[in-house]
């Protein structure tokens, strides 16, 4: 009965997106030792999220996500530390903004070309990026980081809302990425989402049918350059601080990671990655100083055992195919 | 802007072929394993790095520099013969992501293991005595040890150009190359021929990592900076062209070498504007086979 049980409450968790996630996340601040653990599973999982888009329904590779995680980071952390913007929504559009732009131009020329020189097209403009923030220090504080992120109260209509408790702040990121999952879902279900399917299976075969396939790509990596500088955009609000390394590649691999540890073209694999790999390694990296070693070896472990990933194998084994 | 005596630029564009023979034997290596496996490994760039600590260690133990040039890429190239074996065969056949993920992961672990070994702190190699100080070429002053550097690269791209025009093997990995399936169905096992194209272009990515070291000091971020450069030359030489790789990588390096001297502030990325330039006007590369897993 138990063993039929998990694969069901798969089934019906894959059925019901978003009920299943409020109702999860709702309640758990509740269930991790720290609300700063639970709020960072939302953010890279927004993070993991929008690199799922790209990867797992679009099926482009791209080594370089830390760029439009960065960006957003940068980009709010910029609006509220150095140009004295005194409205967090204001700053968010900001750093979404710059995603946006980033994604529009890194898709521009990554794009023209496929496969794996894309993938490696992708690493290079974030490090590129990379060199740049290190050096723009007077903006972005260079190998410091940016510091001081004034952290706003949040105006709502009526009231203002201090985000300094951990627990208010939590809140403030589960409703936004709560919106932004009802949106990925919405880009999923509507024909737009259909095309970016069909484009991961049979690319060639898309553009026969008449898709405009290389605006569909584009538009997709805009979206997904949206959810990680979104993504971005919170943590820097969370931590008030911007550190470089947020552009470096091992940022761009941990979503990956967490996407393939998860389950890539799942709904909730990055969700189901984020918390696994964040709760390993608030678990582990304190006993274990070499933990990094241990992140690749499972990373490689689950691209030749477990290509599915943890909530990908969990729903595939029920329908036999690609699950929600 | 340093004054630009004739002596001065030819050093730099002296140094440029150094920066390009690097990345030529880099290139060349991951050029030769995506050419026939269509595998592309991420990790070249940590096992090019892993040449130069090996070497580091070596020296410590030999004392001979010339030892540590011949040992430590050999030993790259067996850890390379275990990474085809168990790492990478298993993924034939998958999707053509698989092998770059892994070789992902698989640069992260070598990268840390290599950290927790020797330490953070960067190392340094010291070039042999013999090989110390500069020539006088005529027209200007060149340390030997880089002119060394070229002889190196220059000798091993004869000897790889021999070997894949004027062998048995070469021919069965030019063929393999172009269609595996058919190379297969005449009866040829290209399992050890795979084995051997990727231990091959290991143990050139061990070679240069060896060889840079006394220029550009080890330590554990060699790896990735490298790779990246690497990247943008395949990407601009086109992956599978040898003759691209070559070009590229002396293109690129004499790029850097000038930008340096000229423009030092743009040094950093120029790469990256080269890479940019490129793609907008022949965005299969230079020499690329396009529709080859473009």
């Amino acid at each position: 009965m138990i063993r039929a049980g998990l694969p069901m409450l798969a089934a019906w968790i894959a059925a019901h997106p978003l009920v299943s996630l409020v109702a999860f996340f709702a309640v758990f601040p509740f269930l991790v030792p720290h609300i700063s653990l639970a709020t960072q599973v939302l953010t890279y999982g927004l993070y993991a999220l929008g690199f799922n888009l790209l990867y797992g329904y679009t099926g482009l590779l791209s080594f370089g996500h830390a760029a439009y995680w960065g960006l957003g980071a940068y980009g709010t952390g910029i609006a509220l530390a150095k140009l004295k913007v005194g409205s967090l929504w204001v700053a968010l559009g900001a750093g979404l903004g710059a995603a946006a732009v980033g994604g529009v131009v890194a898709g521009f020329f990554c794009l023209r070309r496929r496969g794996i020189y894309f993938a490696m097209l992708t690493l290079a403009f974030a490090q590129l990026l990379y060199f740049i923030a290190f050096h723009l220090a007077d903006w972005t504080g260079g190998d410091d980081g940016l510091r001081g992120i004034p952290l706003h109260p949040l105006w709502l209509p009526g009231v203002s809302v201090s985000l300094r408790s951990p627990l208010a702040f939590y809140y403030f990121t589960f409703v936004l990425v709560v919106l932004a999952m009802a949106a990925f879902k919405r880009i999923l279900d509507s024909p737009f989402g259909a095309v970016l399917q069909a484009i991961r299976e049979n690319s060639d075969r898309a553009v026969a049918c008449g898709y405009d396939v290389n605006r569909v790509k584009l538009l997709s990596f805009v979206f997904s350059a949206l959810f990680a500088g979104l993504a971005g955009a919170l943590e820097g609000l969370r931590l008030t601080v911007v550190p470089v390394e947020t552009l470096y590649w091992s940022t761009s691999g941990q979503a990956v990671f967490m996407t393939l540890l998860g389950g890539a073209g799942t709904f909730f694999g990055p969700f189901v990655g984020a918390l696994t790999y964040l709760v390993l390694e608030e678990r582990l990296s304190r006993f274990i100083e070499w933990w990094p070693i241990v992140v690749g070896s499972v990373f490689m472990a689950f691209v030749l055992f477990l290509p599915r990933g943890i909530w990908g194998t969990l729903t595939g084994r029920l329908h036999g195919q690609p699950g929600a | 802007m340093p004054e630009i005596t004739f002596s001065a630029l030819a050093a730099q564009v002296f140094t440029g072929l150094v920066l390009g023979g690097i990345l030529v034997l880099m290139a060349i290596g991951l050029s030769l394993i995506f050419g026939l496996m269509t595998v592309v490994n991420f990790s070249h760039g940590a096992l090019y790095m892993l040449g130069a600590y090996f070497a580091f260690t070596i020296f410590g133990l030999t004392k001979s520099f010339w030892v540590s040039l011949v040992l430590a890429p050999l030993l790259v190239g067996t850890l390379g013969f275990l990474i085809e074996r168990f790492l990478v065969r298993p993924l034939y056949g998958r999707s053509p992501d698989d092998p770059l993920l892994l070789t992902f992961g698989l640069s992260l672990v070598i990268v840390e293991t290599v950290k927790v070994v020797w330490g953070k702190i960067g190392l340094t190699v010291d070039a042999p005595r013999d090989l110390a100080g500069a020539v006088n070429l005529g027209f200007m002053n060149f340390p030997i040890y880089r002119l060394f550097v070229i002889a190196v690269t220059a000798v091993v791209l004869v000897g790889l150009w021999l070997f894949l025009e004027r062998t048995n093997v070469g021919l069965v990995i030019r063929a393999g190359a172009r269609d595996a399936l058919m190379v297969r169905a005449l009866g040829i096992d290209l399992g050890r021929v795979w084995l051997l194209v990727f231990a091959l272009g290991i143990t050139l990515a061990g070679l240069a990592g060896v060889l840079a070291a006394p220029m550009r000091g080890v330590y554990a971020e060699m790896g990735v900076e490298i790779i990246i450069e690497c990247f943008v030359v395949v990407v601009v030489g086109g992956m599978g062209s040898l003759l691209g790789a070559v070009v590229a990588g002396l293109l690129i390096g004499e790029i850097v070498s000038l930008t340096t001297f000229f423009a030092p502030k743009l040094a950093e990325i120029v790469v990256f504007l080269t890479m940019a330039g490129v793609l907008l006007v022949r965005p299969s590369g230079l020499f690329g086979e396009a529709g080859r897993a473009e």
